[in-house]
């Protein structure tokens, strides 16, 4: 990725992105007759970590969401313009959603394992269709929890509650869970907002992992934590996008003075 | 400032007279049903025997028993179960989980609340025209068990919706998050988290429908019965028989009725003691309903 000189406006940033995974094009999104997305466009790259920061009510969860379709679950949700995955359009009516949500996983605000065992918790996106066999089982576990660094605390648990975990220790979880399934996306949202900072931090350093492998949305209200884990940065403000660009740029010498002031805490 | 203490002390008076009444109106339904429960138990104990239970009906007071009855009340609420509680639950399931938000479906759930409301003597006039007539199911076992399952329909339908909603909504996002289907997400997480709900409401709603008489009456049910149904399992092929669903059959509350309205005092002992016997059979239901609460609720914890 080469670092551009410091001039240019937030649109022409797109053209660095040499493999965006995801295209947003014309986005936007209503609740009823509230417009919580204004005509979106930005361009997610592949195996890199994105940032969408913005005060809370930006649209920000609603973009993330909007990423593996998980708004169809709300009732009254409109969505315009499109969002393609891999060059096909994640919203033409002959997506098959459960796909979708296989090649685009996510990891919740609130940690939300199974009230089930561990196990059963990391295979569940395997049984669903239809995998069975033990010892495949076996292995996803084993290499989905030492994925989401869980494995050494939980080894010898492996049939124990996960409702018996520490809050930080059930969000690796639930990532472990979502890594199972082998998506390419990751959506995170807020993953560390209710966590102390020793678990942050161990979730930070799996995101810097992971991003081998996968690519990374995340939405954090925790500036430092956006200026740490991504290499770029959204900037929503009022369901618009304002600025986008690699982090260490918006983070340094933004090009919109919202995003200045938001970053430095003048507002929001 | 004495005006003051005075107007304080007014206040707390008036505080204590209403704690006082509040536990007076608690007791009042407390006694009422304790006193009950004691008068039957004196009235009815010296008939409460072995061979009470192993007799049938008798116009010897001190020789009949309540074999049918009980055997017809088990079996009625058999039939009861096995209907009600797939179709309840199955509606309970599809309004929360499946049913688009539109006016239909509103119309839906008004209509289902209102059911709940209806008097039972109504299913019963409905049923003997629909079952016993209209289906020629006769006066029968099966019918009866039917009968009390539209009744107690609405019932499981409300607790297993509430039991489904009260399932965190986190859960079905993660299920979907990993690509689940709905029904999916149904079987694997809804159902399994609401089950101590759902078992308690089906129980709650089965010793309702145990005490009905009115549309049993109105069905035609029988009020002496000195044979049992035919036994489900045979010793020829193909051992399971159905038979006894199509049987004529009396339950409790009938077979008391019945006693209570003989002249001989000694009947309304007989009466008396089969009330006690209902009444346990419904305080255990409801006991099990308590127990399964809190076995499903230990297991689950979010």
């Amino acid at each position: 990725m080469v670092e551009a000189a410091g001039v240019k406006p937030a649109v022409e940033n797109r053209s660095q992105i040499t493999n965006p995974i995801i295209q947003v094009l014309d986005l936007s999104v209503y609740y009823g007759v509230t417009r919580a997305l204004r005509s979106i466009n930005l361009e997610i790259p592949e195996k890199k970590v994105t940032a969408l920061i913005g005060p809370s009510g930006c649209g920000k969860t609603t973009l993330l969401r909007s990423l593996n379709r998980m708004n169809d679950l709300i009732q009254n949700v409109r969505t315009m313009g499109s969002i393609k995955l891999d060059g096909k359009d994640i919203y033409a009516p002959s997506t098959d959603v459960i796909n979708l949500r296989r090649r685009v996983g996510m990891i919740f605000q609130k940690w939300n394992p199974f009230p089930k065992s561990i196990y059963e918790n990391v295979v569940y996106g395997l049984r669903i269709v239809g995998i069975n066999n033990r010892s495949q089982l076996d292995e996803t576990v084993e290499k989905n929890l030492k994925r989401a660094a869980l494995w050494d605390e939980v080894k010898d648990n492996l049939h124990k509650s996960a409702s018996d975990l520490s809050g930080g220790q059930q969000q690796r979880l639930c990532i472990a869970r979502a890594l199972a399934v082998e998506p390419e996306v990751l959506l995170m949202d807020e993953p560390c907002s209710a966590l102390d900072p020793i678990s942050t931090a161990k979730i930070e350093e799996l995101i810097h992992e992971l991003k081998e492998s996968f690519t990374i949305v995340i939405v954090t209200h925790n500036m430092q934590q956006a200026a740490r884990v991504s290499d770029y940065t959204a900037f929503f403000y009022l369901g618009e996008l304002v600025e986008f660009g690699e982090t260490s740029k918006i983070f340094t010498a933004p090009d919109k003075q919202q995003t200045e002031d938001y970053i430095t805490g003048r507002f929001g | 400032m004495e005006d003051i203490e005075i107007r304080v002390a007014r206040r707390k008076r008036m505080d204590g007279i209403f704690a006082i009444l509040g536990l007076v109106s608690t007791f009042v339904g407390m006694l009422t049903l304790a006193a009950l429960i004691v008068d039957l138990a004196i009235a009815g104990s010296e008939r409460l025997t072995q061979t009470f239970f192993t007799s049938f009906p008798s116009r010897f007071p001190d020789q009949a028993g309540i074999l049918s009855a009980w055997v017809g009340t088990t079996l009625v609420m058999l039939v009861t179960a096995a209907s009600a509680v797939p179709l309840g639950v199955a509606a309970g399931v599809y309004l929360e989980e499946y049913a688009p938000g539109n006016w239909l479906t509103a119309l839906i759930e008004i209509n289902i609340a209102n059911l709940a409301g209806v008097p039972s003597i109504v299913y019963g006039l409905m049923a003997l025209g629909l079952f016993v007539y209209q289906f020629r199911l006769g006066q029968s076992i099966l019918s009866a068990g039917l009968t009390l399952a539209l009744l107690i329909l609405p019932i499981v339908i409300v607790a297993t919706r509430e039991s489904v909603r009260a399932v965190p909504g986190s859960m079905r996002e993660a299920a979907y998050a990993l690509g689940a289907t709905k029904w999916q997400t149904v079987r694997d997480h809804v159902l399994p988290y609401s089950t101590g709900g759902i078992l308690t409401g089906v129980i709650i709603a089965l010793s309702r429908a145990i005490g009905e008489t009115a549309p049993l009456i109105t069905i035609g049910a029988l009020t002496f019965i000195a044979f049992l149904p035919g036994p489900p399992l045979g010793a020829e092929f193909p051992f399971v028989s159905f038979e006894w669903l199509m049987s004529p059959f009396t339950v409790m509350p009938i077979q008391m009725f019945n006693w209570t309205s003989r002249p001989q005092h000694a009947f309304h002992l007989n009466a008396a003691a089969a009330g006690l016997v209902l009444m346990v059979m419904t305080l255990i239901m409801n006991g099990i309903a308590i127990y399964l609460r809190y076995r499903f609720r230990k297991r689950i914890r979010w």
